[in-house]
């Protein structure tokens, strides 16, 4: 019940920032949102189920191109967007089959590849996904403050699904095994635990809100190519936002997110040629020094002043 | 006729792809850790040949020495320094890590070498062996026979030296080992010390057939995972046979479906092979 | 015939090694049954077969009239076939009820959490260990760690239950207590076999006993006879006793 109100109040306040905020804020919020739902779908199979899935990149540009695709033959724009978190849904499960049943090191490089092969095959299909030459995708005749507080809406509406099914599913039979097995897929098994059938779940629950977000980005940035949609960056965020806000939490994966973004505005603002390698340093330090993500450090520091009292 | 020529631009493809992938494989064997840096070894030893030869002269063949040198103090120290401080954690964890430092390196490198696309044009090439109907470089030759001799030289050292066992030993049971009185520590070091050693040596004899930019380090690392699950995992032999069957299925898959399908060939032949090993290729489930 | 558990002809190869090789036994409902042999004998073997962790590479497993070697862990551990593991395997970081409720919710039919809650519950109770319920997993000691792997097992509503080596590594003392509460499982009328490399402990909880040794069977009957059996020395008590008694058992 806390968690229902939190996310609906937090949703709420973003909701009315249309009329206090500025475009750029308004971008941002977006990108928040979007790195909300990054990582939250991380967070189901990475967090939960504990599987370290480098996917999310190869979701991302599947549903950006999938929309895009059929927004050039014709589709209504939330049609494709639908279509494309389908076509997600259904890619990761039918993936899922295929290599959920490799552990560790197995499953991390096989995910990762996966966004690598389709980059490779809209590389060279050039008729249908434009190539490398990318693909544009239709303009929508507002203006562009309308434009800016439509995809927001957008994005926002997306990231309150997204943590509104993580708080369903963490309460849930499926979220209990999916526990079970990130701890001993073994003994959960013994335990009558369908392993498969729930880590596949659980994947097609990380890739569905990706493919769908990839869409809206389509659509709100009108042109894709593949180094963007497929940047191996979209598959690393996810799991270092979840690191930083703590793994197989409701409200970590949106708190990561905010923290990544502020640090990303700001090295970008600052070290453009570098902020590949600044993020690499978070990586690092974070591993290092706070396996347990950020707030863990804080909640230990109020434990402790609380304790000193 | 062109079948033979095919094959053998596959095996002396094939004979790199080796020693790219052999490191990689030693790291992962021994410590239980991807090292997604790899790649970005193998371009920086690419580049230190590079540099070497057109500042100072310096065949890339040569580089080998001065590229490894450099890779392996490079490794050892990451190694020490860094990666030793959670080895024990969760996959997830290591595999975070290096990609982290990644990231760093990689950025390095483009902040200093640019992403422009380097090659060196060596001033005496060895010109070219034609035996029969087929057609080789004398360099691409050299170049592989050299790789070849790196892996075995490993594959020796391995077998023959003490630290070569130490590591061995290691692999095979790290606490057993801990107790034998091995420093295990240190041996994590100096093993990943001498996978970024095969990297940069490696890259200092791609040097003279690829292009150089830091943009490729993606490319080698997929490969050299590739080849580690074609071959299994942290045996030399394994690392020698996977890189040959892989050169050779990119060689013809160029010739049947066009060059610029190769990578997608390579990942989908990964792929396929990853969903038809069933127990997984760790092979290990049980209890006991 | 009333066999609940029949194994008839399995083997199990790994590579090369024959780890069980050409097995059949039958345990009756409501039976003790007593599984013993010396250490790489392929007891635990035998049980992932049964489990399905490793199906059989010949024979066939049937469980209460129906074939159940080509069924996935999951599936047979809902049919009520529940094991415990030589080394315990709790959810570390879950709960102790947690872990009970996961027996109750996956296997045992329970038919939500809250219900799954209260299953556990009960069987935290019968095993002592109702007042950890809220404690981690991790911060139990082995004695109870056992305890509560017999509490997971029996949240599955089993009928047939597999104790692999539950008494390793425990003190006399609690021994003691883990043979009562076997003793009171049984009386509820759940089959079970035990695992054991302790003789002793088999001998006095068991209706029948099944030898292995190199993955053979090498005997099975009633403990005094099994114990007299000429092979069974050799092989079993061979290494143990045959340099001290070189005339034979004590």
């Amino acid at each position: 019940m806390k968690n229902w109100i939190t996310l609906i109040v937090v949703a709420a306040m973003l909701a009315t920032l249309p009329l206090v905020g500025n475009n750029y804020l308004l971008r941002l919020a977006s990108i928040l949102c979007m790195y909300a739902v990054l990582a939250q779908s991380w967070n189901f199979i990475g967090g939960l189920a504990g599987y370290p899935s480098f996917a999310t990149a190869a979701f991302f540009g599947l549903g950006a191109y999938t929309s895009a695709i059929l927004q050039n033959q014709g589709l209504p724009m939330m049609l494709a967007w639908g279509t494309a978190g389908l076509t997600t849904l259904l890619f990761a499960a039918a993936l899922g089959g295929a290599i959920l049943h490799l552990r560790g090191h197995y499953f991390a490089i096989a995910s990762l590849i996966v966004a690598e092969m389709l980059r490779e095959i809209v590389n060279t299909t050039p008729n249908l996904t434009g190539g490398g030459m990318g693909l544009n995708l239709p303009i929508m005749r507002i203006s562009v403050e309308a434009q800016a507080r439509y995809f927001f809406y957008a994005m926002l509406s997306l990231a309150f699904l997204c943590t509104a099914t993580a708080i369903v599913v963490y309460r849930s039979k499926l979220g209990f095994g999916l526990r079970c097995i990130q701890q001993n897929e073994d003994a959960a098994s013994i335990l009558g635990v369908n392993a498969y059938s729930y880590k596949t779940a659980a994947f097609s629950l990380s890739a569905v809100f990706v493919g769908i977000a990839g869409a809206i980005y389509a659509s709100w940035v009108n042109y894709i190519e593949p180094p963007d949609v497929f940047d191996i960056l979209l598959a690393v965020k996810p799991l270092v936002m979840v690191l930083l806000g703590g793994l197989g939490t409701i409200f970590g994966p949106a708190i990561g997110a905010l923290i990544l973004l502020m640090f990303e505005e700001f090295v970008w603002r600052n070290f453009l040629t570098v902020h590949a390698a600044a993020l690499g340093l978070i990586i690092v330090v974070l591993v290092l020094f706070l396996p347990n993500g950020l707030l863990s450090l804080l909640r230990e520091r109020f434990a402790r002043l609380r304790g000193a009292r | 006729m062109i079948y033979l020529q095919i094959a053998t631009n596959g095996l002396v493809l094939g004979g790199l792809y080796a020693c790219i992938a052999v490191g990689f494989s030693l790291v992962w064997g021994v410590l239980n850790v991807i090292n997604i840096l790899h790649g970005t070894f193998i371009v920086l030893g690419s580049y230190i040949a590079y540099f070497a030869y057109v500042y100072a002269g310096i065949h890339p063949f040569v580089s080998i020495v001065i590229a490894g040198a450099i890779l392996y103090a490079l490794g050892h120290v990451i190694q020490a320094g860094i990666i030793n401080r959670v080895i024990a954690a969760p996959v997830l964890i290591t595999l975070t890590l290096t990609f982290g430092l990644d990231l760093v390196l990689n950025n390095a490198m483009l902040v200093a070498f640019t992403a422009d696309y380097r090659s060196i044009n060596l001033a005496n090439p060895l010109g070219s062996l034609e035996i029969g109907p087929v057609f080789v470089p004398g360099d691409r030759i050299a170049a592989m026979a050299l790789a070849l001799l790196l892996t075995v030289l490993l594959y020796r050292l391995l077998r023959d030296s003490t630290i070569g066992r130490a590591i061995v030993a290691v692999r095979m049971d790290r606490d057993a080992a801990a107790l034998m009185g091995v420093d295990v520590k240190n041996i994590n070091a100096v093993t990943f010390g001498i996978g970024a050693l095969m990297a940069g040596a490696a890259g200092a004899l791609l040097s003279i057939i690829f292009p150089i930019s830091p943009l490729n380090g993606t490319t080698f690392l997929g490969k050299a995972f590739v080849v580690c699950v074609l071959g299994g995992l942290g045996s030399v032999p394994g690392a020698m046979i996977g890189g040959i069957v892989l050169g050779i299925v990119e060689s013809f898959g160029s010739y049947w479906f066009g060059p610029e399908h190769a990578v997608t060939i390579s990942f989908g032949l990964l792929l396929v092979l990853l969903f038809a090993r069933p127990s997984g290729l760790l092979g290990k489930r049980g209890y006991e | 015939m009333t066999a609940l558990l029949a194994l008839e002809d399995v083997s199990r190869r790994f590579g090369g090694l024959n780890a069980v090789d050409h097995v059949s036994f039958s345990v009756e409902k409501g039976e003790i049954l007593g599984l013993i042999g010396p250490n790489g004998a392929g007891k635990t073997t035998l049980i992932n077969m049964i489990t399905g962790v490793h199906p059989p590479t010949g024979g066939r497993v049937q469980f209460d009239g129906r074939d159940i070697s080509k069924l996935r862990p999951h599936q047979i551990a809902r049919l009520g076939l529940a094991r415990t593991f030589q080394i315990v395997q709790p959810f570390p970081k879950m709960t102790v009820l947690e872990n009970a409720a996961a027996g109750a919710l996956f296997a045992g039919g329970a038919g939500g959490l809250d219900e799954a809650h209260a299953i556990a519950r009960e069987h935290l109770t019968f095993t002592g260990l109702a007042d950890m319920a809220d404690k981690p997993a991790a911060a139990l000691t082995l004695a109870k760690r056992k305890r509560l792997e017999l509490a997971k097992s029996l949240a599955m509503k089993p009928r047939l239950l597999m104790l692999d080596e539950v008494n390793a590594g425990l003190n006399p003392t609690e021994i003691s207590e883990a043979l009562g509460l076997i003793r009171k499982i049984a009386d509820q009328g759940v089959t079970i076999i035990v695992i054991e490399h302790l003789m002793k402990v088999v001998l006095s909880i068991s209706h029948r006993v099944v030898v292995l040794h190199h993955g053979q069977l090498i005997a099975q009957g009633e403990p005094r006879e099994v114990l007299s059996d000429k092979s069974v020395i050799e092989a079993y008590l061979g290494a143990k006793y045959a340099a001290a008694n070189p005339r034979g058992a004590p």
